[in-house]
């Protein structure tokens, strides 16, 4: 028995001349969130296709919870909970009847089937709508469908592929509840996602994942740090006022400081949040009025530029995801 | 986490929502696997909800074939064989095999759009045998199929067809007719897992019918066409079909056209049922 939910080694898959996963090594202990974090076409959804046994690695191994994904797939599949990244639910169906057919396909019977559906309907709120066809839901409520439709029968280790992308602030927070509720139940769960906030919301460690190539791996701090803490943008009242601005962010922060398109705008990558604090009451100090300020965290796109060295959207946009 | 407190309604704020999740979640113990059979059937029960929930999916089985005997009947009966009465007495066994075999492409169309759509990878994530996802569609089918046997059935008998096997010799040539189609979907399921869009599916698919079916004997005599086409019929699964159920129909000896049709059946089973699989393992 080993303690690891995912152990990879060299995996592999091509399409054609594309390697769409390029010789992954992973270890992935058991319990809590594990992010893979990566812009679209990055390999991310062909990497956990091949875990959750759905397509055949074209070399390297991998065992999920203990098992072969190739020689012991049935096993797998029993163990584990896959939500797609298109919903993975008959959209013609009912929610219910969607729940009753996966129940029935575990071996629920008649009415077990029904008291089975029933509970998740209530305990994801979809009661009201259990009639309803699911080409009638909400993006939220798909995601909530095809979740129930996932933990049927409690999984170990359950698949999240893309589980927020294309719905809005309110459904994702929604989700993400969700996802914390599953990991406090002891549910292993491993996420993909192109957030990098969603990440660090929710995976105890990430890896980064570009081109088919995991380029690095750690918790959501760790990654930070490899880009700084983040960028500082300012927004003066004046135009006139920016030059003088920019004078005292140089001196306070030590860093440089760009002056952005915007007439009006700097902005200056940061190390030392306390000192960026500092600088904005220097500049309230000097008697320069500040329309807007931020202290943005990295984005995806930062951390990529620090770690490969080109913002995630100009990667090769193929389409491989689809596949 | 307790798992005792489920509380029944509470689920609509978002704060006692992961309790109940959690509740749920520890009620979620494996049942017993089920067996072949049985999640077979329960793919089948979900082809039958979703004619429920779309019944304009039944235009294919049932309008299709009405117009296409009407049409023949009529458009050929008076050139073909003198009269409209005598043709449809030629027409009627040949007009149930097209109907049938037409409509089995929709079963690689309707794959195609499962594949598309995502639900097909859950169905393939689950424990389950993995045929029975399709096998199950496919007995789903047969009741799609057999809707457009007895369609086009009553249409022929209310336009003047009077079938010498009577009753029984057209129930026994309706169900030779589906053990054919049973065999001739498999290519249509193995054609929706290598081709990428429904529409390629549909348009091979025909491709592979139009011959099938119209270089056959089901319209007309082929002693009257030219040597190479007798040529094509005499090896045509669909006119050794046609051969034997308009044998059973009309109360005339089956003969060796029987063996022909049920060992194409075999054969396509063994080769395109084998194929499919092998290709569902690791899908387009």
């Amino acid at each position: 028995m080993t303690d690891l939910a995912i152990e990879t080694a060299g995996l592999t898959k091509t399409y054609g001349d594309l390697r769409a996963v390029d010789g992954i090594d992973l270890a992935i202990s058991r319990g809590g969130v594990h992010g893979f974090l990566g812009p679209n076409g990055a390999g991310k959804t062909t990497a956990i296709r091949m875990l959750a046994t759905l397509i055949r690695p074209d070399a390297g191994h991998a065992r999920v919870l203990g098992h072969d994904i190739v020689h012991d797939a049935d096993e797998v599949r029993s163990l584990v909970g896959l939500t797609g990244q298109f919903a993975s639910v008959d959209e013609d169906l009912s929610g219910m009847e969607n729940l009753r057919l996966i129940a029935r396909l575990y071996g629920y019977r008649g009415t077990a089937a029904v008291r089975r559906a029933n509970e998740l309907l209530e305990a994801f709120s979809l009661a009201d709508a259990a009639g309803k066809q699911v080409k009638n839901y909400s993006g939220g409520m798909r995601r909530r469908i095809d979740i129930a439709a996932s933990i049927i029968v409690s999984p170990e280790l359950l698949f999240l592929d893309e589980p927020t992308t294309g719905l809005d602030p309110r459904a994702r927070n929604e989700v993400w509840d969700i996802i914390r509720a599953l990991v406090d139940y002891g549910t292993t769960v491993m996420l993909t996602t192109q957030y990098l906030d969603e990440a660090d919301q929710l995976a105890d460690r990430i890896s980064v994942i570009d081109t088919g190539r995991i380029i690095a791996e750690g918790s959501a701090t760790e990654l930070k740090a490899s880009v700084g803490a983040g960028s500082l943008h300012v927004r003066v009242m004046h135009r006139d006022d920016r030059d003088a601005a920019h004078e005292v962010l140089v001196r306070e922060l030590g860093v440089e400081v760009n002056r952005e398109p915007d007439p009006q705008a700097l902005s200056a990558s940061v190390e030392d949040r306390a000192r960026a604090t500092r600088a904005l009451g220097a500049l309230e100090g000097a008697g320069i009025d500040v329309a807007q300020f931020s202290l943005g965290q990295p984005s995806l796109d930062e951390v990529f530029l620090a770690l490969t060295g080109h913002p995630a959207e100009d990667t090769d946009p193929h389409e491989e995801e689809a596949a | 986490m307790s798992a005792t407190e489920a509380p029944a309604s509470a689920t609509t704020t978002t704060g006692q929502q992961p309790h109940a999740i959690a509740a749920a979640l520890a009620r979620g113990e494996r049942p017993a696997r089920p067996s072949a059979l049985s999640t077979s059937m329960t793919f089948g029960w979900r082809a039958l909800l979703k004619i429920k929930h779309v019944p304009e999916q039944l235009f294919d089985v049932t309008i299709f074939p009405v117009m296409m005997t009407l049409i023949f009947t009529y458009l050929f009966g008076g050139a073909i064989a003198g009269s409209t009465q005598d043709y449809i007495a030629y027409l009627a066994p040949g007009i149930l095999v097209q109907s049938v075999l037409f409509i089995t492409m929709y079963t690689g169309a309707t794959l195609r759009e499962d594949i598309d759509r995502g639900v097909f990878d859950r169905f393939r994530s689950l424990p389950i045998w993995r045929p029975s996802a399709l096998v199950g569609m496919l007995l789903g089918d047969a009741a799609r199929y057999t809707l457009a046997a007895l369609v086009t059935g009553v249409v022929c008998l209310v336009i003047g067809w009077r079938p010498e096997g009577g009753l029984m010799g057209v129930v026994l040539g309706v169900l030779l007719l589906l053990v054919f189609a049973f065999g001739l979907t498999w290519v249509w399921t193995f054609l929706a897992l290598i081709m990428r869009s429904q529409r390629a599916v549909m348009g091979t698919a025909m491709m592979i019918l139009m011959p099938l079916v119209f270089g056959s004997n089901i319209f007309a005599d082929p002693t009257t066409m030219p040597g190479w086409l007798q040529g094509w019929i005499s090896v045509n699964p669909v006119a050794h079909v046609v051969d034997a159920v308009r044998a059973l129909m009309n109360d005339t000896p089956v003969g060796g056209s029987m063996v022909w049709v049920v060992g194409w059946s075999a054969a396509l089973v063994a080769v395109f049922g084998s194929l499919t699989m092998w290709k569902y393992r690791d899908p387009r």
